[in-house]
């Protein structure tokens, strides 16, 4: 029996719970397990179950939802093992903390790798507690019992019996060891791989309350927060007469903040009866900021330090395999280009907002957010209390894309509340989120590749100028010297240099990839079209017969079969080759990040007024065996591909005198609906375990598109975003 | 300033000040917080609502200028027939990512299928233009309204 059982504590919360709640409670760790097979999954998982006697199952998500689609799927993965009828499963948002729930955080497409494998077992646990229950009420061995939907069966001796029937007497049984139960064979899966849409939906299109802003308190304030232009200046002097003499305005303060730029900043909190009132009496505020260490930061000047950097030697080498200054002076044929992308925002359309509410001490927080744990150790941090003195409840979020792994809205909010002495919602407005955001970082890429007189790559030499000081890179800056056609290539060398940077960074979807996919497969497209070869064919050259390049399950695995698999099928998929009108042409790439392969196929054209349009998408995705929800599998894929499309086409950040330029979304265009090209999605089945896809259709993405400009037009795009760049 | 709107046909009496956008009169004075704020500057759609049927940007249409038209939102527009069929339209095609602009979505495709109750692609593209999804639903909105109008998806 499992020795955990022994801790008294769990025993009374099991049982406790089965008294008050009149149903199955179930809330276990799995303990971390030796085998082999789970080395991956780092984390230990927990999870709610709730069973009412009328059959009515409830399933606790354990994870943030942020547009991904984890609050209904992995209650899906619980329902399957289970074996419920999904329309008797009813889904509530876990509270948050992790000692009981293990990570709650979304980031980094690691959902279904992480709970793939645990939550179906968090499912197998319940169901075999019921069944151990029915065998007790039988008097026969469990091991002769079935279930089906939501029903325990004896088929020897013809019974039958309700879950909800059996929840009370199931709740005081103990609990079977996880890894010891068999768990369903996918051929029977009633729930996994069938479509389902999100179990939101009747709330979100009648307007229920759900987000962050939708949340409500008696007696809340609202506020705004004023911030410096230039990161992490100080509050000077400020007259705050003008903003408290707004009707309705009830406070209005200086937060001191700190100089950490993902912590507490500096500025200026006016709280009122509504946030309208309390913008007014913002825009009454004239603040003096203090000067900044580094005031005069501008995107322009960087561009200019950036090209030096690449005339110079590399500060750092990152990876070198062969000789590849040997291999260029051999060469048949030399190549050279300079690529360059912006910063980008994150642009979620929900702004970063969250409610706080202190009593004794103690705060309570309603925050959107991705990574909540963080949150509450940011607050506890800078408020000085204790880390259980916070707590936390997550709302749905109105995206995210790792804007809201920072909590920095989180612990202004605690602040703000802790002064105003009222539950209060900080709402920032658009031109806020734009100009505070932790923005993709901005890099530039000097590439020289040699190609033999069969024209096989035979050099790639790539110094990359990123932003860090030292060996340290700031926050999703890293070079990640890995990336294909690292060790497909006999002479690779990867260097780097860095430019110092006082401007907050962060992860935005695929992080690195979403600019090193650019850069390496816009290159290897031109360097097929300077040998005379077709881009699908230069390709598969390229990546070979089938095997893996990295360690087995590293983030650095490439299996070239896999990538060869996806590659081929989206050729497939756009009729790649056909007979295309004169002026549009067809663009192919194909990227793995996030344990995931796509190829992306785009056909695009140029208008008189030179803006690109995209006639079409077409995406080939191995994310493993088993697909868990087709429809938020399919969501994630054309949402990935029409994001990237957007930010390629016109997004960036300028900086200038050391503050961001952009304000709304005038001047940070997404994209719309009318040049939204229909995005086709086709899943290759490979033998692998399932695994995530909120990022790894977005790298592929903007290379497919300047490949396929390339093709329509002739020119290469070498700086992001495209812009008039055609016209 | 005390101001009586017919909101979802019922008639509710708020006190705020005459320029205050109808969005915060719904979200902050009335707690009605199906009506989302995305920019404050009528860029995204977030905050469409329905003055006498017609989609407006509720951020930038101060209370005053409501007069007594009649103020539908995504809380109301399940009564009207049309809504109903855009909100079930929604649900079944998975419409939502995030969802925080599927209010906005709901109520122009409302607007879009009242005047068109049958739009082709180019009236769909001209009607929705003005509404960002950020998840980018955009493929999965053209089935919705397609499909909501009776049309082949």
């Amino acid at each position: 029996m499992d020795k955990r059982l022994a801790s008294p504590s769990r025993r009374l919360f099991l049982q406790t719970s089965a008294a008050v709640g009149g149903g199955l409670l179930l809330s276990f760790n799995l303990p971390a397990s030796g085998r082999a097979a789970d080395a991956a999954v780092p984390s230990r998982l927990n999870a709610f179950v709730r069973i009412a006697g009328d059959g009515t199952v409830t399933i606790a998500a354990k994870r943030a939802e942020i547009g991904q689609g984890m609050k209904t799927t992995l209650p899906m993965l619980i329902a399957e093992e289970l074996d419920v009828d999904w329309a008797k499963v009813r889904i509530e948002q876990a509270p948050v903390d992790n000692a009981v729930y293990g990570d709650q955080w979304a980031g980094g497409s690691m959902s279904t790798p992480q709970e793939w494998e645990p939550t179906r077992r968090v499912g197998a646990v319940a169901r075999a507690l019921l069944i151990a229950a029915a065998a007790q009420r039988w008097g026969v061995p469990a091991a002769g019992l079935v279930t089906e939907p939501g029903v325990v069966i004896d088929p020897a001796g013809k019974r039958r019996l309700a879950y909800g029937e059996l929840v009370e007497a199931a709740a005081n049984l103990p609990v079977p060891d996880p890894q010891a139960l068999t768990l369903k064979d996918p051929a029977r899966y009633r729930i996994i791989g069938k479509a389902h849409p999100q179990s939101d939906n009747p709330a979100i299109v009648t307007g229920q309350p759900l987000y962050g802003l939708d949340v409500r308190l008696p007696g809340m304030l609202y506020a705004t927060f004023l911030k410096a232009p230039v990161f992490g200046a100080r509050v000077d002097r400020v007259d705050l007469a003008p903003a408290l003499a707004v009707k309705g305005v009830r406070a209005a303060f200086v937060v001191e903040g700190g100089t950490a730029l993902d912590g507490l900043l500096p500025g200026v909190a006016v709280v009122a009866d509504s946030w309208w009132t309390a913008r007014k009496g913002r825009q009454a505020l004239e603040v003096v900021w203090a000067d900044h260490p580094s005031p005069g930061q501008s995107t322009a000047a960087m561009a200019t330090r950036a090209a030096e950097l690449a005339r110079q030697a590399p500060q750092r080498v990152m990876r070198q395999e062969g000789n590849v200054e040997t291999a260029l002076a051999g060469a048949a044929k030399v190549v050279e280009a300079a690529y360059h992308y912006p910063f980008l925002a994150h642009a979620t359309l929900e702004p970063q907002n969250c409610t706080a509410a202190w009593t004794d001490g103690k705060v309570e927080i309603w925050a959107p957010a991705q990574d909540p744990e963080e949150g509450r150790a940011l607050v506890a941090r800078t408020l000085g209390i204790a880390p259980g003195d916070v707590t936390i409840h997550l709302t749905r979020s109105g995206g995210g894309f790792g804007r809201r792994l920072m909590n920095d809205y989180m612990v202004e909010a605690a602040w703000i509340a802790r002064k105003a002495g009222a539950p209060t919602q900080l709402i920032w407005s658009r031109e806020d989120d734009t100009r505070h955001d932790f923005y993709r970082p901005a890099g530039w890429h000097n590439l020289t590749a040699g190609l033999d007189a069969q024209g096989a790559l035979v050099a790639w030499r790539s110094h990359a100028v990123s932003f860090g000081e030292g060996d340290k890179f700031v926050r999703a800056a890293e070079v990640d010297a890995s990336q294909f056609p690292a060790r497909a290539v006999a002479n690779h060398l990867q260097t780097v240099s860095t430019l110092p940077l006082a401007v907050p960074t962060g992860w935005l979807r695929a992080p690195g990839n979403n600019a090193f996919g650019w850069v390496f497969q816009s290159f290897i497209d031109e360097l097929a079209h300077a040998s005379g070869q077709d881009p699908v064919a230069f390709r598969r050259r390229l990546l070979g017969e089938p095997r893996a390049l990295g360690k087995p399950g590293g983030w650095d695995n490439l299996d070239t079969g896999r990538m060869r698999g996806v590659l081929d099928r989206a050729a497939e998929m756009a009729g790649w080759g056909r007979a295309i009108a004169k002026g549009t042409g067809l663009g192919i790439a194909a990227h793995f990040s996030h344990l995931g392969y796509v190829a992306v196929v785009i056909e695009a054209s140029v208008g008189d007024d030179g803006t690109p349009v995209v006639h079409k998408a077409w995406a080939a995705v191995d994310v493993g065996r088993q697909i868990l929800n087709p429809s938020g599998t399919e969501q994630q894929v054309q949402g990935s591909v029409l994001d990237a499309i957007g930010s390629t086409l016109r997004q960036k950040i300028t900086l200038e005198n050391g503050a961001v330029v952009e304000g709304n979304f005038g001047d940070y265009p997404l994209l719309r609906f009318a040049e939204a090209p229909p995005v086709e999605v086709a899943f290759v089945l490979s033998d692998h375990p399932p695994t995530g896809l909120g990022e790894p259709a977005y790298p592929p993405t903007p290379p497919a598109l300047c490949n396929a400009l390339f093709a329509a037009t002739g020119k290469r795009i070498r700086t992001l975003p495209i812009g008039d760049q055609l016209a | 300033m005390a101001f009586t709107l017919t909101i979802n046909g019922q008639s509710r009496n708020v006190e705020v000040e005459g320029d205050t956008p109808l969005l915060w009169v719904l979200r902050d004075a009335l707690n009605m917080v199906g009506t989302k704020f995305g920019c404050g500057a009528a860029q995204c759609g977030a905050c469409t609502v329905h003055l006498d049927g017609v989609p407006v940007r509720a951020c930038v249409t101060p209370v005053r200028r409501v007069g007594t038209k009649a103020v539908t939102t995504i809380e109301g527009v399940g009564s009207d027939p049309v809504g109903a069929r855009v909100q079930e339209a929604w649900k079944t095609i998975d419409v939502p990512q995030c969802g925080y602009c599927q209010a906005g979505q709901i109520m122009a495709a409302t607007a879009l299928l009242t005047a068109k109750p049958r739009p082709t692609n180019a009236d769909i593209d001209a009607a929705m233009n003005g509404n960002l999804c950020r998840c980018a639903t955009y493929n999965r909105i053209r089935s919705a309204i397609k499909a909501a109008s009776g049309q082949e998806v």
